[in-house]
């Protein structure tokens, strides 16, 4: 896992080093997980349900704590930090009715930079540049949750976009989304200049707009490598439940 | 941390009489046991212990972790706040004043508060043995034994059922906040407290429309596999003598202690 192959000089977003955690109920979720992402790159994280990934983002900003250690750009995640830390990195929720909670979809995109003191009109520029990049313009006063699947969706990207982060962790954006839909979000994370780490299982995905690919199991990082040859190893697919055996059966 | 951690399930597995007893005899034994303690006369110390020796028991013989049944019995505290007026508005023997505002407890009074405590925790506590013994399943099954009507029984096994559900949407929409709550160096982060709360309470709000919401697609995938309101059970559970003569004899005791008290 050297971070340096390509990029000796570039600073690292994010750097986790042996990284535990395990659910009050006692089940172990990650097992010991060591990364390094440098700046500007973007990652893709696959796995099995249930290999951690969703685990692994929550505990980039904190808001599940495992044991070891995490920096983002440098600095160590603490109770001390976590606050800054949000500011770093915007983490989206794989479902967005988790993600939105708010009457309406302005509420919950001027949710973060509100809370992060902005001006009023830094707030309104934020926001009105977020819905624009997720093509969800004018849409400012509907209710979230009854918006459609794929509004959701972006809606929920804009509440990250307009925090402002160098740093996105995006748990499945592309899940749940119709052909079209999802097309045009992949269009959008590959426009997106900022650093990324986003768990997916479509791999169809991987090569327009991931570099590099870590794949995880129980836990642990089992694969860590250029997208494509990560995509061409069968093998390694087929032995984490990444592939589909023999193909579906033909009507 | 959140919500769904202190939602604890309320089942403890154990194998024990008390758990494999039928759940209409623990439910009726409940009720019947808590009225015959609700009757007990002010400040009947002896009383009050011979009733909540078999509770005690009761707990014992299920196997219950001493712990988890006081922490779940402390629910009766608020309840008992309810009663502390009583303290100073009872006439009798002066206890004692509150400085300043010169209230002034009396004996009696106090008795009546220590007797409305002693009797709702030794209440909360066997309703505590009920549901740690007993599966919310076996509970609406018991309802509907005791012939409380199948939409309040329901009610009752959807709130628990959904409760956990509801738990879970709640914290999963604060993590979402906590996840944007940033502060960036220069600014004041965090907003007004008024601010804050107006958050939390379209959050609410939200959590409330989305739950409604649910239940309306609940009850339309119930009604689509043929739901017509009344519970059914794969294995209704059988009544076994054993356990009615038990619960009898818990009855007849705690009758007893009554009639002795009162006519003794």
């Amino acid at each position: 896992m050297s971070a340096s192959a390509n990029g000796a000089h570039r600073e690292l977003a994010l750097e986790l080093h042996d990284v535990e955690f395990a659910y009050p109920d006692g089940v172990p979720a990650l097992r010991g997980v060591s990364l390094q992402v440098p700046a500007g790159e973007k990652v893709a994280l696959i796995g099995a349900n249930g290999a951690g990934k969703s685990t692994l983002l929550m505990q980039l900003n904190g808001i599940l704590r495992g044991r070891g250690e995490i920096r983002v750009l440098g600095r160590v995640l603490s109770d001390a930090s976590v606050r800054e830390i949000r500011a770093l990195i915007g983490l989206l929720f794989a479902n967005p009715d988790d993600q939105l909670f708010s009457p309406t979809v302005l509420d919950d995109v001027a949710f973060g930079p509100l809370h992060m003191g902005l001006p009023k009109p830094e707030v309104q520029r934020r926001v009105t540049e977020a819905l624009k990049q997720v093509g969800m313009s004018g849409f400012e006063a509907r209710m979230p949750h009854h918006l459609s699947m794929g509004q959701k969706k972006r809606v929920a990207i804009a509440t990250v976009l307009a925090m402002g982060t160098p740093i996105l962790a995006l748990d499945e954006p592309t899940a749940s989304l119709s052909p079209g839909a999802r097309y045009e979000l992949i269009a959008l994370l590959q426009s997106l200049p900022q650093t990324m780490l986003v768990s997916t299982h479509d791999l169809g995905a991987l090569p327009g707009v991931f570099t590099r690919v870590v794949v995880l199991d129980e836990g642990r990082i089992v694969a860590d490598g250029e997208t494509a040859t990560i995509l061409a190893d069968h093998d390694l697919l087929h032995a984490h439940g990444l592939d589909e055996a023999h193909g579906l059966p033909h009507a | 941390m959140s919500l769904v951690f202190a939602l604890g399930d309320r089942y403890v597995t154990r194998a024990s009489v008390v758990h494999r007893a039928d759940g209409r005899v623990k439910l009726a034994l409940t009720l019947g046991y808590v009225l015959l303690v609700t009757a007990t006369p002010h400040a009947h110390w002896l009383a009050l212990a011979a009733l909540a020796l078999p509770v005690a028991a009761l707990v014992a013989v299920a196997r219950l972790p001493l712990d988890v049944v006081l922490k779940r019995s402390a629910l009766a505290l608020p309840f008992v706040l309810a009663a502390v007026p009583l303290a100073f508005t009872t006439p009798g023997e002066l206890v004692a004043t509150v400085p300043l505002l010169g209230w002034t407890a009396t004996r009696e009074g106090a008795e009546a508060v220590a007797t409305i405590l002693a009797k709702s925790w030794i209440s909360v506590v066997l309703a505590c043995v009920l549901t740690a013994s007993t599966t919310p399943t076996e509970l609406v099954h018991a309802l509907r034994g005791l012939r409380v009507p199948a939409l309040l029984a329901a009610v009752i096994f959807f709130t628990y059922r959904y409760l956990f559900t509801i738990g879970d949407e709640g914290s999963r929409l604060m993590r979402s906040r906590d996840s944007r709550s940033a502060a960036i160096a220069g600014y004041r982060s965090g907003g007004t407290l008024r601010w804050r709360a107006g958050i939390l309470g379209s959050m609410v709000g939200t959590l409330f429309l989305r739950s409604y919401e649910r239940s309306e697609r609940v009850f339309a995938a119930m009604q689509s596999r043929g739901y017509d309101g009344e519970p059914r059970f794969l294995d209704p559970p059988t009544l076994h003598r054993s356990e009615l003569a038990g619960a009898a004899l818990l009855l007849l005791y705690a009758a007893l202690v009554q009639a002795y008290v009162r006519l003794g």
